[in-house]
């Protein structure tokens, strides 16, 4: 039982599990914190961008001015944005039987290990998982596409340059496996490879394992997962959250009795509680376009937003704001506020009610219908004849290093009256905005992160009391920035064991059973005995069949029936066959009956010698002696083989066979 | 081990559905319908069958509804706020949204048109409602420790399912209504291989080979299109959600298509809502529709309008789609009233009817109806029946076995001659049993399951290693000890069980002195014997250990001089009971005495 860690990243996890004879993939995160790294890439031609320093080394070089610019003190790297993948050395991906998702942001390194590693096996996601994960890809795929950038640097990633560049850029681990985005038809190639799957459902795995996909509360579809045999179990949390959200609540019952519980995708902001982020959120936006600016909101086109623009729904005739235009941007906008209004099932239960109405679950449909909300798949179009100042933009990629939402910074950020509002957590916005300073608008962060804070953590541990934890190590100190801060770490009994990327961790369990099917003739044959009172005991010899890893136990077949011919037999003919499989036997010889017994089977001349530890039965005629003691017994006779097996069976008489 | 089955609804009558089904002591009751053919006591099931005395409660586990039709949930408000019942009712989600509704629909028509009284209120079906858990496709609900549900895709109607009922190794498939091959706007029926020991299947259309949907869809087109042509007008019974979505879209891309202007009108009221449901439930659509639905969603019809009560005296063509489906009473039956007697108008019946309904007396050819206060109606218009309901034909009943692999099928939910020839069909082609209780009947099938338990890992491994020797072709005998304490049941080696039960071994012990004539030395002879035995035993290890001793396994030989005969040697063989057989054989072998002077 293994972990093999191939994500250093909290929240974007990527583990293989060995469990069993079965080699499972948990989650397949795509780290794009990288991208952070490079320069935007503007959907217009951005004079600002397109003037910026090339990069000179402290010794006057010029060599890496082509590939590396300079911005406000910041180095980025001009060229196509690229991607931290999970680690593909640490073990042969093509051996994977099978990957599990839990939520549509961590399966966004999915092309890039069933297209490129001879993964041949099935990957397990809910339906709404699957469409919303395309719509992210599509995005994403799309947002790139759509700027060709001719230029692709890889003189950086040497190593010995990278050792001379400033950081962060110098630090920036694994440089040389950051690959570029994957293109549709890959995307379409590996979400074929996707079986959709319901919460508890119960899926077989070669008959040796068994996964089941439990609600987490965290997105629609989103899932913890139970990784379990007939004796282990592993829980595989991801990604969960137990605020009232639009999600179905998460299915804490079901992970109880979990002999490991591997426990990600906790908060990325531990400190900020997300109600008052929304509130902070609305606020600012009112203020702004109270004021005539317009408020940008770099966001991924599904999740948080559904629950923002709930709240804007019911917040904008409130504040005065019935009459400013909410725009949403993106190449799946449609798409997302589409799907979000299908998956009844996955919804919470308020939304599932308004269902039954029917109505539409999210109040989106309204806003749409009254034209207070807009969607657009870019900002060509329509969107340009439509767009009307001030106004609310929702668009990304949260990154700010590609989509429309770089459009925006660009023609935004000029004016003080203007605001950009961070929700989504994913990045640091000091690090998304650093290639746009200087900036004149207003920079708000009010991160909103669902998932786990470290008190719900330990509330989650304390109810489902599984026997030891695994954790990445980043949980098990107080974050960097806050090391007195040590109520944000993971505080269990016994201490969560943590991984690292690239490290390989023995999961700590030890089975001691297994499941055997005893076929009903065969139990049928059984005779059991009450040895003590409740306890019954049967002595089983029959045949073992293994087939898919399922144990059965048949009655073994009848002895063939002697051949009629009656050749002459070799000797050899006559060795024992089968191993003979006597049982084992206990209990105690008394002697006085055993005689009595002896008697009674025609032998008159018994006589019997007291020893240190028992008797001696002599049976003088027969040259016999028995040798009777506490737990053992012996019998000494000659070569006469009736008598030997007469009296072997008058001895068994008094044992109990095991 | 003994699966009940036993209807106080169903079984070789269309007319509504009830099942109940006890298998390894839990009782589920399946579907809860009414007969829409009566309008007393008799349409809906006598539950005092279930049990005479005690509370419904006590005696059910749980309830399963298979889909919204009134036939097979439209005595739940009956049987759980009226008869009593509070424990647990599945149904999928569209079921649950939908079934109050046509509950409620129902409830309307009876009570409030019909005056009738003793009948359940809208806050029955409220109540009842409340009682009910909804459960998703392939989800395995555990309804209690040992029983477990788990519904699949059964097409039919929105929502429809089939479940499977599990206690331990025991299982039973209920497939309520379905169909096996996808229509315009629903997907087909799907199972895995889970082998029930029973499977329970709807045999409507238990003789039918239905000819292919393509023929059937042109047919019905071409129909309404002539009719319509020459000025006629069309009625097309329906039930608000099912088949009249498939139609509509038929229609609807129909009229598109040949850019025809006459009226299409839905009977108002739970038209628009019943798009709706679909529109929010798409994810249980067919494929097709559920991938184009943000581009075009086929639930949103450009030429089909709600319908006016006024607009059946207009002149001219037009199509009216209208409820409920087999012209009982409502809406439909008011229009075929007004339209009956034009022998230029049409009358479309696309599904099947129950006996006793205005329906299926015109399907029987009837054409003068006593109805209302004796009056006659004189039907002059054109009489059609199409099989667009999406049930199950033989070949789709025959598919889902093979797909399904039970071990005894059931066949409930149709007419006894059809059902009998199906039985046959399927006795010979599945060698499987097949039943067909008459209403009110109780079949018993007897299982036969494996006993599961635990085997220790050390006991499975040993005896593997040994199941991989090469001579695998005589099987390996396996030996352990069962042990039963508290319902739990640990198959363990006998050392182990011993050692749990804190008893100590009792080693029996034989030591047999065999006589040899051999007047050479003795460690000669133990040579001898020696080289006589690894002959003869090849498949075993024997051994001369350096103290003059063989052992052939873990038997032991030793040799003495006799204290008399210096030409006769002693043997001294000494086994445990565990070797007896080797040690049988040894000792048997030895006194044949040595081969003449091996070389």
């Amino acid at each position: 039982f293994f972990q093999y860690c191939l994500s250093g990243h909290p929240t974007l996890p990527c583990n293989v599990l060995k469990f069993k004879s079965t080699t499972i993939m948990l989650d397949c995160g795509l780290d794009m914190t990288s991208t952070l790294n490079f320069l935007p890439m503007p959907l217009v031609q951005s004079p600002r961008l397109s003037k910026l320093p090339g990069w000179v080394l402290k010794d006057g070089s010029t060599f890496l001015d082509k590939e590396l610019k300079e911005c406000t003190g910041h180095v980025f790297v001009d060229s196509v944005p690229e991607f931290c993948l999970p680690e593909t050395e640490l073990l042969d991906l093509s051996t994977v039987d099978v990957i599990l998702i839990s939520n549509y942001h961590c399966m966004m390194a999915l092309p890039y290990i069933t297209e490129y590693t001879g993964f041949t096996g099935t990957v397990y996601a809910t339906e709404p998982t699957v469409q919303i994960g395309r719509l992210l890809m599509e995005e994403l795929v799309n947002s790139i596409e759509r700027v060709p950038k001719a230029q692709s640097a890889s003189m950086w990633k040497n190593k010995e340059v990278q050792r001379l560049l400033p950081a962060p850029l110098k630090d920036a681990v694994e440089v040389s496996m950051w690959r570029k985005c994957y293109t549709m038809p890959e995307v379409n190639a590996a979400l074929s490879k996707i079986q959709l799957v319901g919460y508890s459902q119960k899926i077989e795995l070669f008959g040796a394992v068994q996964v089941t996909p439990l609600s987490s509360g965290y997105a629609l579809g989103s899932s913890n997962w139970i990784i379990q045999s007939h004796y282990e179990k592993v829980s595989y949390v991801s990604g969960s959250s137990l605020l009232t959200t639009h999600p179905q609540p998460m299915d804490q019952a079901s992970l109880k009795n979990s002999d490991v519980l591997i426990l990600t995708g906790l908060t990325q902001i531990p400190t900020a509680n997300p109600d008052g982020m929304v509130g902070e959120f609305c606020s600012n936006l009112a203020m702004t376009v109270r004021n005539g600016g317009n408020v940008l909101v770099p966001c991924y086109p599904s999740g948080v937003i559904y629950d923002l623009l709930e709240c804007l729904y019911q917040y904008i005739d409130s504040a005065g704001l019935s009459n400013v235009p909410f725009y949403f941007i993106s190449p799946v906008a449609n798409s997302s506020l589409e799907f979000s209004q299908i998956f009844a099932e996955w919804l919470c239960h308020n939304k599932q009610t308004k269902v039954y109405l029917p109505e539409p679950p999210f109040p989106h449909a309204e806003l749409i219908q009254t034209n207070k909300l807009k969607h657009y798949p870019s900002i060509h179009g329509d969107f340009s004849n439509d767009f009307k100042q001030p106004c609310v933009v929702f668009t990304g990629h949260p990154s700010l290093r590609f989509g429309d939402v770089v459009h925006f910074m660009e023609l935004w950020g000029k004016s003080s009256l203007n605001t950009v509002i961070f929700t989504e957590p994913d990045f640091s916005y000091l690090d998304a905005l650093a290639p746009y300073q200087p900036l004149a608008m207003k920079c708000v962060y009010c991160p909103i992160d669902t998932r786990l804070n470290f008190i719900q953590v330990s509330k989650l541990l304390k109810e489902v009391q599984p026997l030891h934890v695994v954790c990445p190590e980043q949980y098990t100190q107080p974050p960097p920035t806050q090391s007195h801060r040590t109520d944000l770490m993971i505080d269990c009994q016994p201490p969560p064991m943590s991984y690292r990327r690239a490290e390989v961790l023995t999961l700590p369990y030890k089975r001691r059973y297994e499941k055997i099917e005893i076929m009903p003739e065969l139990a049928d044959s059984l005779v059991p005995l009450e040895i003590k009172p409740g306890i019954s005991l049967a002595t089983v010899s029959a045949v073992l069949h293994t087939k898919d890893n399922k144990h059965v136990l048949q009655l073994p077949p009848k002895p063939p029936q002697p051949p009629a011919s009656k050749k002459r037999k070799r000797v050899s003919d006559d060795v024992p066959e089968c191993k003979p499989l006597k049982p084992l036997l206990s209990g105690s010889i008394p002697v006085d009956q055993f005689v009595q017994t002896l008697e009674k089977h025609g032998f008159s001349d018994v006589k019997v010698e007291d020893t240190a530890k028992g008797h001696i039965v002599l049976l003088q005629e027969a040259e016999t002696l028995i040798q009777i003691e506490e737990d053992s017994t012996h019998i000494i006779c000659d070569n006469d083989e009736p008598l030997r097996v007469k009296l072997r069976d008058l001895v068994l008489k008094f044992l109990q066979k095991f | 081990l003994v699966c009940l089955c036993f209807h106080p609804g169903a079984g070789q009558d269309v007319g509504r559905s009830c099942i109940l089904v006890s298998i390894a002591g839990k009782n589920v009751m399946l579907d809860c319908g009414m007969h829409m053919g009566y309008n007393d006591d008799r349409r809906f099931p006598d539950f005092s069958y279930i049990t005479q005395n005690g509370r419904l409660t006590d005696f059910l586990d749980c309830v399963i509804i298979s889909h919204f039709h009134l036939d097979h949930c439209g005595a739940l408000p009956y049987f759980s706020e009226m008869v009593g019942y509070d424990g647990p009712i599945y149904m999928t989600h569209p079921t649950k949204a939908i079934c109050p509704i046509l509950l409620e629909d129902y409830r309307k028509i009876t009570v409030d048109k019909k005056g009738e009284t003793n009948f359940f209120t809208s806050q029955m079906i409220k109540d009842c409602m409340k009682k009910v858990v909804a459960v998703h496709l392939h989800q395995t609900v555990q309804v209690d420790e040992e029983l477990e549900i788990k519904a699949y895709y059964a097409g039919h109607v929105l929502g429809a399912a089939m479940f499977q009922i599990k206690v331990g190794c025991e299982s039973v498939v209920y497939t309520g209504d379905y169909n096996m091959t996808p229509d315009r706007h629903l997907g087909a029926a799907w199972i895995d291989k889970c082998r029930p020991d029973l499977l329970i299947s709807e045999s409507t259309y238990a003789t039918t080979i239905r000819d292919s949907k393509r023929c059937r869809e042109r047919d019905f087109l071409k129909k309404v299109h002539e009719t319509v042509e020459r000025g006629g007008k069309v009625l097309i019974p329906v039930f608000a959600l099912g088949r009249a979505q498939e139609l509509c879209i038929l229609l609807e891309t129909f009229w598109e298509r040949m850019n025809l202007k006459a009226p299409i009108y839905f009977s108002t009221g739970l038209t628009e809502k019943a798009n709706h449901y679909y529109k929010l439930f798409i994810t249980w659509t067919n494929q097709k529709i559920r991938k184009t639905f943000v581009q075009r969603n086929m639930f949103e019809f450009k030429h089909i309008k709600a319908f006016d009560r006024a607009f059946a005296d207009n002149p001219g063509p037009m199509v009216v789609f209208a409820t409920p489906g087999m012209l009982h009473a409502g809406q439909s039956l008011q229009i075929f009233r007004k339209w009956a007697g034009n022998e230029k108008n049409m009358v479309i019946m696309p599904g099947y009817c129950v006996q006793g309904t205005v329906g299926h007396k015109i399907l029987s050819g009837q054409r003068k109806l006593e109805m209302e206060g004796r009056q006659i109606l004189e039907v002059k218009m054109q009489v059609e029946y199409m099989s667009f309901s999406a049930h199950a034909d033989a070949k789709g009943i025959m598919q889902l076995i093979r797909q399904a692999e039970p071990r005894n099928v059931l066949l409930v939910h149709g007419e006894a001659k059809k059902m009998e020839f199906l039985k046959q069909k399927i006795e010979q082609e599945f060698h499987v049993s097949c039943y067909m209780p008459a209403n009110g009947e109780t079949t018993t099938i007897f299982t036969n399951p494996s006993i599961p338990v635990d085997i220790s890992l050390g006991l499975l491994k040993r005896e593997t290693a040994i199941g991989l020797l090469p001579d695998a072709k005589k099987p390996k005998l396996m030996h352990g000890t069962l042990i039963m304490k508290d319902n739990s049941f640990r198959l363990v080696s006998p050392e182990q069980a011993l050692k749990e039960l804190g008893l100590a071994e009792h080693q029996l012990r034989f030591t047999c002195r065999v006589h040899i004539q051999d007047p050479r030395k003795e460690h000669e002879t133990v040579l001898r014997v020696y080289n006589h035995l690894k002959g003869v035993l090849k498949d075993y290890s024997v051994q001369h250990l350096p103290d003059g001793s063989i052992t052939v396994e873990s038997i032991l030989i030793q040799a003495t001089a006799h204290s008399e005969d210096q030409g006769t040697k002693v043997l001294l063989v000494s086994w445990t009971y565990q070797d007896e057989e080797l040690g049988s054989y040894l000792t048997s072998l030895l006194k044949k005495g040595l081969p003449q002077s091996t070389a």
